[in-house]
């Protein structure tokens, strides 16, 4: 074998006076970053193993424990950095795609902190939500133009709707990708908190049938656990397409993590690779797209809303149309910053567009084509603050899905290593050891805790604007203003510059 | 510096109405009296009035009265018009001089009714082809602004203080059995006579004060349904918004009320089942038309008036009523400054309408038989 150039990323400094040798971060890590010299007696670090997921700095009694960027420099070159450098290192030594995890890490401009709120002075009254009813529920689903009314009566049924107290819902992430416990915090907290959440592609589990009326199901290519139960335990189904982290790409998860659950979850044997194809193989077209949606329709006698996911592309807008005229009750886009299990990293980081620019155009297009109303439009990839949710409403959103902030919430450090199966938080992994780290309860908590505080948040800004109904702020773009943007980047955020 | 239209601009305003529910017509001297109390609710930059009943002669003809800044938009818009429209009579509308009003366009009205022809041609009901040639005038011909378009009503409105406005249009010497007025104070000076209110669109008027926070998700949704919002002022938009839940989609009143006023999601729980359905569906369908932050306004239609505040009641409005006469106002004074011993005097609610109906009619305007809104709607769904 020859020489491995690679070095390592992150160096563990341990404070010799602090540490007495008592073996946790042994324990806490599965990276075997930390190992036991029994000669010396004494604990040791490998720095190469170290993801930096920040586990053994936080478990340590006596926070002994700190890790750092590897102090190791190449000599400065702005077109061979460091990450280009090791890739090639890597790639020499393995001959293999480069995988990672996570949502897109590179410095491309984030447009959420291009755009401005306004708030209201002397001509209009800001209002405030401690005095005044804030309003921040919402209703996803296809809206009739008109409705017919007679004495105080509809005349005709209201399409199916989903009702959110918050426009905020946890966005898919497969029991696969994702742990079971990490599964029971996000649904208990969705049901606490009126919204919902997402089983991504690998099926419900049972013990989680319960919280079907907050759950959205997923149908993707591999068609992982879906069946008529299915279908039908859950409040709305959507069928991805493509998701902001790797448009074009399929899903994998490794015959390792096919464990006995998820082999009963998926409806697959254990032990075998869970493949989801790139495009789904009965759906070549737009038309096919209709079909799948309305045999989804009536599986469920048209009881449920159906949305479409797909990632953020450079023809966004014009797919988002054909989705809506194929009859999905809401386009859901995934933006090219958006979170994932496991991705190729060309792929990762650099496929797709900014979901501001996807969202703003969307909607747009939807506005200009007369049917806006006929699907909701929710938006993911990345949302990291309630700000960021409010800007997205501005801008046209019904609502927006959270990843990879919900996990945070659960404990994750992006760590990006979540394809290894060794996430030292119990997230991304199926191991027993690491998942019982999780403690489903206390996650429902800090979920909980989070969606809160942002509702606050929105409820402030809203009211700083002048505005108690979430219905007033979809859309209104006139509550935003770039800044540092160009003319044509302003044009198709649809907003005017800072200062005009 | 860009003038209203080309760019938002702020205003706060008095607003003021009048109806006599027997449809007897009285003159227009106690409408200038109540809003000219409010002046310190103006600073002399628009003021105007609506008259409804003022042309009985011409009844059956749309009177357009219009803005030139100049010959050439003249001579453009009566090409349009004429090629268009029946002209029976047209003139320069009567003005006295008032020393404060120094530039003023020149001002025309014209009775006219829709060529049988062309209207056959276009496939659209009456109303939508005396809308769009509006549109068409006001977006396209540079220098003319049609600020009346209704049958049997018309409004006069200008720069300067309400009262002043009412004195150089000789609001006096017309009849009516129902007026709105409207003194602004707007936080910049466009100068420009087509920016002051009332606002209209057919027999629609609309005075408004207030400014309101939803505007851009209330302009975006009309804009779906072919409203050009190109004055960007909140009054134009709240007219559009009426005509499109009134007229077009014929949605009964208290339903249209019920969308710009919401009821809170609190209070829609505690409703009886029926009615919580039927709220629920107006939220979620019609959400982008509620209209948010502080409003007063007073809708004026050819059967009557609806006047309503926002659904906080960030803005004054009061009500009263003495005999067959019913009147509204953005303060109290206002009202009793014309009539000193009112019935009875009340401040409605937020959210909560003051309807004033001629005897005998039961919605704002008479619904056109000819079913149109309906197969429009239909034809719309189909196309989908
Ligand atoms: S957990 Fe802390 S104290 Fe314990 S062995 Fe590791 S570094 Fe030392
Ligand atoms: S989920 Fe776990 S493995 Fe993935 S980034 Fe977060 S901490 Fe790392």
């Amino acid at each position: 074998m020859s020489l491995d150039f690679a070095t390592p990323m992150f160096l563990i400094e341990r404070n010799k006076e602090r540490c007495f040798n008592c073996q946790i971060c042994i324990r806490q890590c599965a990276n075997e970053a930390h190992k036991w010299d029994s000669k010396k007696g004494q604990v040791y670090s490998i720095d190469a193993n170290c993801v930096n997921c920040h586990r053994c700095v936080l478990m340590c009694p006596t926070r002994a424990l700190s890790v750092k960027k590897f102090p190791w420099e190449f000599r400065y070159n702005a077109n061979w950095t460091p990450e280009a450098i090791r890739q090639v290192y890597l790639q020499a030594e393995s001959g293999g795609v480069l995988l990672t995890g996570m949502g897109n890490d590179r410095p491309y401009p984030v447009y959420w902190d291009h755009m401005l709120l306004n708030a209201s002075q002397v001509t209009n009254p800001s209002i405030d939500p401690l005095r005044e009813p804030m309003e921040l529920k919402t209703y996803l689903g296809r809206k009739p133009d008109v409705l017919k009314i007679k004495k105080g009566k509809i005349l005709e049924e209201m399409p199916p709707q989903l009702e959110l107290d918050v426009p905020i819902m946890f966005a898919a992430m497969s029991f696969g990708a994702i742990s079971l416990n990490a599964h029971k915090s996000l649904a208990a907290a969705a049901k606490k908190m009126g919204t919902y959440w997402n089983t991504g592609e690998g099926g419900l589990h049972a013990d989680l049938v319960e919280y079907g009326s907050n759950t959205i199901v997923q149908v993707a290519s591999g068609r992982f656990g879906v069946n008529r139960e299915y279908l039908n335990v859950g409040a709305a189904i959507e069928i991805k397409i493509g998701q902001g982290a790797k448009p074009g790409i399929g899903g994998h998860l490794p015959g390792e993590k096919v464990g006995e659950e998820i082999s009963k979850t998926r409806m697959i044997p254990q032990g075998t690779d869970a493949l989801s194809p790139a495009p789904h193989h009965d759906i070549y077209s737009i038309e096919d797209l209709r079909q799948l949606i309305f045999s989804l329709k009536e599986a469920t006698e048209y009881t449920k809303p159906v949305f479409v996911k797909i990632a953020a592309v450079h023809n966004v807008a014009a797919i988002a149309s054909g989705i809506v005229r194929a009859g999905a009750d809401a386009v859901v886009i995934d933006g090219f910053r958006g979170g994932t299990g496991a991705a190729p990293l060309r792929t990762r980081d650099s496929v797709g567009i900014p979901i501001e620019f996807a969202l703003a155009a969307v909607d747009t297009r939807l506005r200009e084509e007369g049917i806006r109303n006929k699907a909701s439009i929710v938006i993911g990839g990345t949302i990291r603050n309630s700000a960021d949710v409010v800007k997205a409403i501005a801008l046209g959103a019904d609502a927006v899905y959270i990843g990879t902030a919900a996990l945070l919430a659960l404990g994750c450090h992006i760590c990006q290593k979540c394809y290894t199966g060794k996430c030292n938080w119990g997230i991304a992994t199926q191991n027993p050891q690491l998942t019982k780290r999780l403690n489903p309860e206390i996650g429902q908590e800090r979920l909980t805790n989070l969606l809160k505080a942002w509702a606050h948040e929105i409820e402030e800004l809203m009211g700083g604007m002048g505005i108690n109904a979430l219905e007033s702020l979809r859309g209104n773009r006139l509550m935003l203003r770039g800044i540092g943007l160009n003319d044509r980047e302003l044009n198709i955020l649809g907003i005017k510059a800072a200062g005009e | 510096m860009l003038k209203e239209g080309q760019i938002r601009i702020p205003a706060g305003c008095a607003i003021s109405g009048i109806m006599n529910r027997k449809g007897e017509v009285f003159s227009g001297r106690d409408i200038i009296k109540s809003i000219a109390l409010m002046h310190e609710r103006s600073n002399g930059l628009g003021g105007g009035f609506a008259a409804y009943g003022i042309y009985p002669e011409f009844k059956k003809y749309y009177a357009f009265h219009i803005f030139f800044e100049n010959k050439l938009a003249k001579q453009e818009t009566e090409f349009l018009l004429k090629k268009y429209f029946q002209i029976d009579y047209d003139e320069a509308i009567p003005t006295r001089k008032v020393s404060s009003i120094k530039k003023s366009p020149i001002i025309w009205r014209y009775f006219a009714k829709p060529k049988v022809n062309r209207l056959i041609a276009h496939e659209a009901s009456e109303a939508e082809y005396v809308v769009e040639f509006v549109m068409k005038v006001n977006s396209e011909i540079e220098g003319a602004f049609i600020f009346s378009s209704g049958k049997n009503m018309g409004v006069f409105k200008g720069v300067g203080y309400p009262e002043e406005i009412g004195d150089f249009f000789k609001i006096d010497e017309y009849k009516g059995y129902l007026w709105t007025a409207h003194g602004r104070f707007p936080t910049n000076t466009p100068g420009w006579w087509g920016g002051a209110h009332p606002f209209t669109l057919l027999n629609w008027s609309v005075v408004h004060n207030g400014e309101i926070s939803s505007y851009d998700a209330n302009r975006r949704y009309l804009e779906m349904y072919g409203y050009k919002c190109t004055l960007m002022t909140d009054t134009e938009a709240i007219t559009y918004i009426f005509d499109l839940l009134l007229r077009k989609f014929g949605l009964p009143l208290e339903s249209a009320v019920n969308i710009v006023a919401a009821p809170f999601w609190s209070n829609i729980e505690r409703m009886e089942p029926e009615r919580k359905k039927l709220m629920k569906s107006l939220r979620a369908v019609f959400g982008s038309l509620l209209i948010n932050g502080p409003f007063s306004i007073i809708l004026g239609g050819e059967n009557g008036f609806v006047a309503l505040n926002d659904r906080l009641k960030l803005r004054s409005l009061v009500a009263a009523e003495k005999g067959d006469i019913i009147y509204v106002a953005s303060e109290e004074s206002a009202i009793r400054e014309v009539c000193p011993n009112p019935h009875r005097v009340w401040a409605p609610q937020g959210g909560e309408p003051v309807i004033g109906l001629l005897e005998g009619k039961e919605g704002i305007f008479d619904v056109e038989d000819d079913g149109l809104a309906e197969e429009e709607i239909l034809q719309q769904s189909i196309a989908l």
